[in-house]
């Protein structure tokens, strides 16, 4: 189009402004959302029933206020970062290992093997929940941190072995033979010279370990009875069961719950998203 | 040597907490079993499969699954590529409206579920009001507590969540292309609409493929946004195979039954995946621009 918009100023005055339009359209749908929920953490319900699209007045902060001051708010974030911070270490540290053995070295079954991590992809919480369940009820890992972390890192596997392994292989093997030569361990090249080049590939698998800690609820919500462990998801849902009436304060707790999330999306947002489409291009 | 001490610590931890689970679950599917130790004993063979095939919340589960890929199919993934294509153009502001659109998805879906609830609340909430305002009183609705309107209302949601992500593929798809094809295709004088139908959609087709895919094995497993946002209600009119289980394996103690449900999960994952891998992906190795030389 382009090529002729010199031609055609009349298209070239409209087509911008037509695609604005639809873009703020969809803009204001993504946004709308979240926008009524800051606006309505700051009224009353009754502010609510009467003026739920306009602005609050008089400004109530004292929602969230009331959920800042509260220990479980807190108890919640700490609870999270905590279990994603493990989880992420976990999976990061033991793939990274198996993929450096499945780049690197040739022996028999690798394929195999290789093949039965990845079909790991297909095998989300949902599937397993209930045997893991059970499994983490017999090893006495109920209402422990550890009964989430380490079936999240071992689901996690699949996904982070795949990109790790991609990218150790697109690393010369000239520089493993010099460092051979020079004298190093396969770990000593491995911990020296693999992991600090790997450096991109490491913080974009660690960023999805992280979002996938984050924002799971599934395994939480049946390992963990105590309040005390709970994460934000499961938090935020047994918050709403709890005020249901309460509106206003609910809509205070989701937009503080989101706050963390959203942060740390625009500081990690190019490693999210390269996570993300690797491979999905390429088919 | 190393190749073992490297390997063992995923190996322990997959087979441990992965393939285990899945065994003791298609294992426990066999028996009738309320939950307690850790092997059931009661066995009644395929009894809790031929119970599924008569319960009609699960054969209402299969509907409602199929609905939402086809919704996502229809819907859902044809926006996602316009939305994509829009904001492949040079405009200002692209790269906002790009970061916008995908935050939802970095959003859990509990923080969604219960943003939604809210908006969609006959009382208080946000739909009710915007339509009014926008004088389509006769849309008003109770959204999520009406059979005939949870369902669309769940597609929206799903729509608001995960279109972002789509599209963010789509975007790193269209980006591969070289623009001189595309171009190409102008010079030779083609309309927009049979660059994109001839040469932007044919060398997409990899992406698109994975979306589907994407959205196909994660509408199976459907839970959290769901048992959130409706509890898979009312009567079930929302419910899904996750749910599903979630009833009976962890409200009622039905451990045997919810195995059962968590095996068709599993079976249905995984003969899509082979499925379509087999007849669908693999003609992805060959590379796009063969592919569509042979469509011609």
């Amino acid at each position: 189009m382009s090529t002729h918009a010199r031609d055609k100023p009349a298209i070239q005055v409209v087509r911008p402004i037509a695609l604005h339009t639809v873009v703020i359209v969809i803009g204001i749908f993504v946004l709308l959302p979240i926008l009524y929920g800051v606006l309505g953490g700051f009224k009353n319900n009754q502010q609510l029933s009467t003026n739920p699209i306009g602005l609050p007045s008089p400004w109530v902060p004292s929602n969230y206020t009331d959920v800042l001051l509260s220990g479980d708010f807190w108890i919640q974030v700490w609870n999270s970062s905590f279990i994603a911070l493990a989880t992420t270490f976990i999976t990061v540290g033991v793939s990274a290992l198996a993929a450096f053995v499945f780049a690197r070295f040739a022996f028999r079954g690798r394929e195999f093997l290789f093949t039965v991590f990845a079909a790991g992809l297909m095998f989300p919480f949902a599937v397993a929940i209930l045997p893991l369940f059970l499994l983490l009820r017999f090893f006495g890992l109920l209402n422990n941190p550890l009964g989430v972390i380490l079936p999240q890192a071992a689901f996690g596997l699949s996904l982070t072995i795949i990109i790790l392994r991609q990218f150790f292989r697109s690393i010369p093997g000239e520089i493993e033979e010099a460092a051979t030569l020079d004298g190093c361990t396969p770990f000593g090249f491995f911990w020296r010279i693999l992991l600090p080049m790997a450096r991109p590939a490491l913080a974009t698998v660690s960023v999805l370990a992280i979002v996938g800690s984050w924002n799971n609820f599934f395994l939480p919500l049946v390992v963990f009875n105590d309040p005390g462990l709970w994460t934000l998801p499961v938090g935020v849902q047994q918050f709403q069961g709890q005020y249901s009436s309460d509106t206003a304060r609910i809509l205070a707790y989701v937009v503080l719950a989101m706050v963390p999330a959203l942060a740390f999306y625009s500081v990690a947002e190019r490693h999210l998203v390269g996570g993300l489409t690797t491979g999905s291009t390429k088919g | 040597m190393t190749i073992v001490l490297f390997i063992l610590p995923a190996l322990v931890l997959f087979m441990l907490l992965v393939l285990a689970p899945i065994a003791l679950a298609a294992y426990s599917s066999f028996f009738k079993w309320n939950g307690f130790g850790l092997f059931p004993t009661n066995f009644i063979g395929l009894d809790n499969f031929t119970r599924l095939l008569e319960d009609e919340v699960f054969l209402g589960d299969l509907w409602r699954g199929l609905l939402l890929i086809i919704f996502s199919l229809v819907i859902q993934l044809p926006l996602a590529l316009a939305i994509a294509l829009l904001l492949n153009q040079k405009m200002r502001g692209r790269a906002f409206y790009r970061l916008l659109f995908f935050m939802p998805y970095v959003l859990s879906e509990v923080i969604t579920a219960v943003l939604f609830t809210m908006i969609l609340s006959p009382e208080r909430g946000l739909a009710n009001e915007l339509l009014a305002f926008v004088g389509l009183e006769s849309l008003e609705s109770t959204f999520l507590s009406e059979p005939s309107t949870v369902m669309y209302s769940l597609m929206i949601v799903m729509t608001w969540k995960y279109f972002g992500f789509h599209m963010i593929l789509y975007l790193a798809g269209r980006q591969s292309i070289p623009n001189e094809l595309t171009e190409a295709a102008q010079i030779d004088g083609a309309t927009p609409w049979r660059v994109f139908w001839h040469v932007t959609l044919p060398l997409l087709g990899p992406t698109i493929r994975i979306t589907i895919f994407l959205s196909v094995i994660g509408t199976i497993q459907l839970f959290d946004l769901v048992y959130v946002l409706t509890g898979g209600g009312p009567v079930h009119a929302s419910e899904t195979m996750g749910v599903t289980m979630y009833e009976f394996g962890f409200k009622r103690f039905q451990v045997g039954y919810a195995s059962a449900i968590s095996v068709v999960m599993f079976l249905l994952s995984l003969v899509f995946a082979i499925g379509y891998q087999r007849f669908v992906m693999r003609r992805d190795t060959e590379g796009a621009i063969t592919n569509m030389r042979a469509k011609r």
